[in-house]
């Protein structure tokens, strides 16, 4: 049997720090995943986790001098951050591309739209001025923008949110890319427009044969349309499996935070949304051992020592990195989920 | 010439580079800002040296009395200093491009006559000194009179809106519509006309009087510092404290003065070294073409002016006061851009998830 | 937009007319001083005094006067000098107009090429020396009063390296008409062009690099740099181009200012005889009919050119245009 094929992107143990006067900042501490073909991989965090320091360092975008970087992050076999300039800039845009979080500001306000596309296509493909116009309209069109070829002449200010952010994907999606990293796309949108926008990039990974990285705060983002889920937490992943898994069965206590302060219509109604307590540890002086420690309720004596990102008792391919005992876990879990008890 | 039109960002303490989220527990934002500024060691260099030239102006009199034994004011065509032990007349006979005339001394490097003599046998040095006293005075004047009337216009307007500020902000343009040096020039043309002095009312102002530039000065400029100003205010006042205190009953204005008034002076803080460098710049403009400051007070403007027919045979009488301007002028600008930079930081700390 | 620009030539009208009346005001009607005497020149005679009051009609009502001389200015364009009988005022201000305009757009365009070269180099070079010593230069520039700058210059290119090679060929101080002699016109501005551009260049350079930064750390940039986009098309087609807004409106104001008479000292100081120097000259009598009518020309002209500014403004930045 032919061995499989090797992942479309790997990152081994990256790590990113910042040298600032008041000590090393580690925004990402050890992050390590894999990334199939047409996969979709939702990477889920508050802010100040390291999921965005970690998808910008995919594409080496971070230019801060007082950046360090280790580990390896492997595009189809090579490592990025060996890769010359120029190569990485055919990368870029061109292979793996990426939209951000508010599509107001990010797009040149004194260019058309049409000529922002068209200036993406040409970057990596010599088509020509009137080609690469053309296809920016049928981008447009593609993404679910009516009446493209009036519109493609807009600027940006005159597209409302929604369109802005349809018209970057449609940026990203120019030159047919392996991946697409959405940092946030939503989180500055309407709640109606939101679900437009993920289903769109739902429908136009098929239609493109892209994988697609997610990455947001909120885990009902992801719920849809993700294969796989990243629980990020002080600039590591501290759960990692199948979204099947990681909604049904949870392992880490700061995962069961996230759905906890989920408001559900298909539970019990709460009191309270549940919250987690506490503020996310310091990226310069983590405390020893589990960095969720501090604000877990259910943190014991073995959670004085960092548990490693293993497989424990949520099934194959169903990472975490806590100590407590599966089997006894899920009674406390659920009970958590609810706001009862412990939780605090 | 348009400055550029300074547009604040609202109050706020972000953190600069470097700074940790320890330091600003329970700091008010001034005392932070002054220590980011004491931390600025450029922007304190400049303020020292501002300091020193503004000391060195104001002890004129000591200098002129106790080390130079001159009278800076007084003629002295026919008088005599000693240089190298030999008593020299202090306007020398020949010299000059026709080589006919008088022509000062040059700089005597010694504390009689350390920079030689202007036309009317004075000490240049002195007068340098003195010159200071006065485009220090008009400089900072000037730009404390323009700040102070435009805070006071810009909260009236930004805060009661409506006809006021209509009223209010057509005047600033109007003025403003009018180039600065054509508006100075006029006003100070037809001031000056007057040889006997002007009469407003009771109040009797000489031609000589620092107080006519300075007030041209501050009257020209006080649209500059209006606009951004009355933007802040208008900014402030939609902010949620501001709507805060009008749920708790507060009145007008103690509104302006508590809540508007603090928020908007940062503004005008920012740009009061760099109003002042301003000031003296146009002071020392006008003063040179005759109309800013008249004898027999003298400033720096009207020393260079002196200066030019001698400028090829005693460049100094010229040349010593611009170098003044230049270095004063200078570190008011290093100390305006340390000083946005402590209150306004804009480098944000730049780790986003 | 051509309902942008209507609206826009109205305000104009409006405030160039309240100019005039300011103008007038100033001129007539400042308390605590005697418009003749004002208007008579220092030290006049009892002739100089009925004339003026004659010309002026200041023995009618201050409106009469006002039309008056707007009449004289505009449509007569009679306003006669008082220092120099036979120097009538307009004819000397169109004369005047050539010179300015050579010495100011000679040095706009050394001043923007200079200025982009300096701005965009310490930005590029950021980090290095170069940055900071770049920007301590320009901040030198600005502190200079450009009317010393210019007795600095002539001392070193008139006079004490007069007859050395580096500055033998300066022209004594004074102008030729480029129609005259463009070779002469050019050797004779080269160095006001240097003066009045000194004190331009550093303004511009750190506005340019302030704003080159604070772009730099926009989203859009980030968006480019996503695309693949090459760092020298970043720079030039995203940074520089929103860049440019700003430092093109401000130009667009300083230019107008200068053409407008702001030149004046530089002007007075390299002895050419634009509209500035006439400016300083009826200063130094105090020759007000000249005074007066510089005023309203330089004012005139700024504002026009404010006007002009704030149209090519919305050229350049499509969010302001009215859709």
């Amino acid at each position: 049997m032919a061995p499989p094929p090797p992942p479309l992107l790997e990152v081994r143990d990256l790590k990113v720090s910042f040298n600032t006067e008041d000590g090393v900042v580690r925004a990402v501490d050890g992050v390590s995943f894999t990334l199939g073909q047409g996969e979709v991989l939702g990477i889920v965090g508050e802010s100040g986790s390291g999921k965005s320091v970690t998808m910008m360092s995919v594409l080496r975008l971070i230019n801060d001098p007082n950046a360090v970087f280790e580990g390896e992050v492997l595009y189809k076999g090579r490592n990025v951050m060996d890769l010359p300039e120029d190569r990485m800039r055919e990368v870029r845009g061109g292979e793996i591309a990426m939209i951000f979080q508010d599509p107001m500001t990010s797009l040149n306000p004194v260019y058309r739209v049409a000529d922002q596309i068209a200036e993406a296509i040409l970057t990596h493909r010599a088509i020509g001025k009137a080609a690469a116009r053309t296809r920016a309209v049928d981008l447009l069109r593609q993404v679910g923008i009516s009446q493209p070829e009036r519109r493609a002449d807009d600027f940006p200010h005159q597209f409302s949110g929604g369109m802005r952010q349809r018209a970057m994907i449609a940026m990203a999606l120019a030159n047919d890319p392996d991946i697409l990293i959405a940092d946030e796309p939503t989180t500055a949108l309407d709640v109606t427009i939101q679900a437009q926008i993920l289903d769109l990039i739902a429908r136009l990974k098929d239609e493109f044969a892209s994988a697609v990285i997610l990455i947001t705060h909120d885990l009902g983002v992801v719920a849809g349309i993700a294969d796989r889920i990243g629980v990020m937490y002080a600039g590591r992943l501290v759960e990692f499996g199948g979204k099947r898994d990681l909604f049904y069965d949870p392992q880490h206590p700061y995962t069961w935070g996230l759905l906890g302060s989920i408001p559900r219509l298909d539970r019990p109604k709460q009191d309270r949304l549940h919250s987690i307590a506490g503020m996310p540890p310091s990226l310069i002086d983590p405390p020893a051992g589990c960095r969720f420690r501090p604000r877990c309720p259910h943190a014991f004596d073995r959670c004085e020592t960092e548990p490693a990102l293993e497989v424990r008792g949520g099934g194959a391919r169903h990472l975490d990195r806590c100590w407590l005992d599966p089997e006894s876990k899920r009674a406390v879990r659920d009970r958590t989920i609810r706001g009862e008890s412990a939780a605090a | 010439m348009a400055e550029f039109a300074y547009e604040p960002e609202p109050a706020s303490v972000g953190l600069a580079p470097g700074e940790s989220i320890r330091e600003f527990a329970g700091k008010s934002p001034w005392r932070l800002a002054g220590r980011r500024l004491a931390r600025n060691r450029v922007a304190m260099a400049a303020l020292a040296l501002f300091v020193l030239i503004v000391a060195v102006s104001f002890a004129a009199p000591l200098y002129a009395k106790h080390i130079a034994h001159t009278d800076p004011f007084a003629n002295n065509l026919n008088g005599t200093t000693v240089v190298d032990g030999k008593t020299v007349e202090v306007l020398q006979q020949g010299g000059g491009p026709l080589k006919l005339g008088e022509t000062p001394i040059g700089p005597t490097w010694h504390a009689n006559y350390f920079l030689g003599a202007d036309n009317q046998g004075r000490d240049v040095m002195a007068r340098v000194l003195y010159g200071g006293r006065a485009s220090l005075l008009i400089g900072i004047g000037s730009a404390v009179l323009a700040c102070l009337a435009a805070l006071f216009l810009a909260l009236l307007a930004g805060y009661f809106r409506g006809p006021v500020d209509v009223f209010l902000s057509r005047l600033m343009d109007l003025i403003w519509a009018f180039p600065i040096f054509l508006l100075a020039i006029s006003l100070a043309t037809v001031l000056l006309t007057a040889p006997d002095g002007l009469q407003w009312g009771p109040v009797h102002v000489d031609p000589s009087s620092l107080w006519i530039p300075t007030l041209i000065i501050a009257l020209v400029y006080v649209p500059y510092v209006y606009r951004p100003v009355r933007g802040q205010v208008l900014s402030v006042r939609e902010k949620e404290y501001v709507e805060a205190a009008v749920a708790q009953g507060a009145s007008s204005l103690r509104l302006m003065f508590s809540e508007i008034l603090p928020n908007v002076l940062t503004t005008v803080i920012v740009m009061l070294p760099l109003m002042i460098a301003t000031t003296i710049l146009t002071e020392a403009a006008l003063s040179f073409l005759s109309i800013g400051v008249q004898p027999p007070q003298a400033s720096w403007g009207t020393i260079i002016d002196d200066g030019q027919d001698l400028l090829y045979s005693r460049p100094w009488v010229a040349i010593a006061p611009g170098i003044m301007i230049v270095l004063t002028v200078l570190s008011l600008n290093v100390l305006g851009d340390g000083v946005r930079d402590a209150l306004d930081p804009r480098a944000k700390l730049r780790l986003k998830g | 937009m051509a309902l942008f620009i209507v609206r826009r030539l109205i305000g104009l009208v409006v405030v160039l007319f309240a100019i005039t009346v300011l103008t007038f005001l100033i001129f007539f009607a400042t308390p605590g001083v005697d418009p003749t005497r004002s208007l008579a020149g220092r030290n006049p005679t009892p002739e100089t005094v009925a004339a003026v009051r004659h010309q002026f009609g200041l023995d009618r009502s201050k409106p009469e006067q006002y039309l008056l001389m707007m009449k004289r200015l505009f449509i007569s364009r009679d306003l006669v000098s008082y220092g120099n009988q036979a120097l009538k005022v307009v004819p000397a201000i169109t004369a005047a107009t050539p010179v300015t305009f050579s010495l100011v757009i000679g040095a706009a365009v050394i001043w923007i090429l200079l200025s982009i070269l300096t701005g965009v180099l310490a930005v590029v070079l950021k980090g290095s020396i170069w940055d900071p010593l770049l920007m301590i230069v320009a901040l030198i520039g600005i502190s200079m009063p450009v009317f010393w700058l210019g007795e600095v210059a002539n001392l070193i290119t008139q006079d004490r390296l007069h007859d050395t090679f580096l500055f033998s060929w300066v022209p004594p101080l004074g102008y030729t008409p480029l129609t005259e002699n463009p070779w002469q016109w050019f050797l004779h501005l080269i160095i006001p062009w240097l003066t009045l551009a000194a004190l331009y260049v550093g303004f511009y350079a750190r506005v340019l690099r302030a704003n080159l930064l604070d772009v730099a750390n926009e989203d859009f940039v980030r968006t480019a740099r996503a695309k693949g986009l090459s760092e020298r098309r970043i720079l030039t087609r995203h940074m520089l181009r929103t860049s440019m807004i700003t430092f093109v409106s401000l130009f667009g104001l300083d230019f107008a200012v200068l053409v407008g008479g702001g030149a004046l000292l530089t002007e007075v100081v390299f002895g050419l005889p634009g509209v500035g120097l006439l400016t300083y000259r009826s200063l130094q009598s105090l020759d007000l009919p000249v005074i007066m009518a510089t005023v309203i020309y330089g004012a005139f002209f700024i504002t026009i050119a404010n006007a002009v500014v704030d149209i090519l403004y919305a050229r350049l930045d499509p969010r302001i245009r009215p859709t």
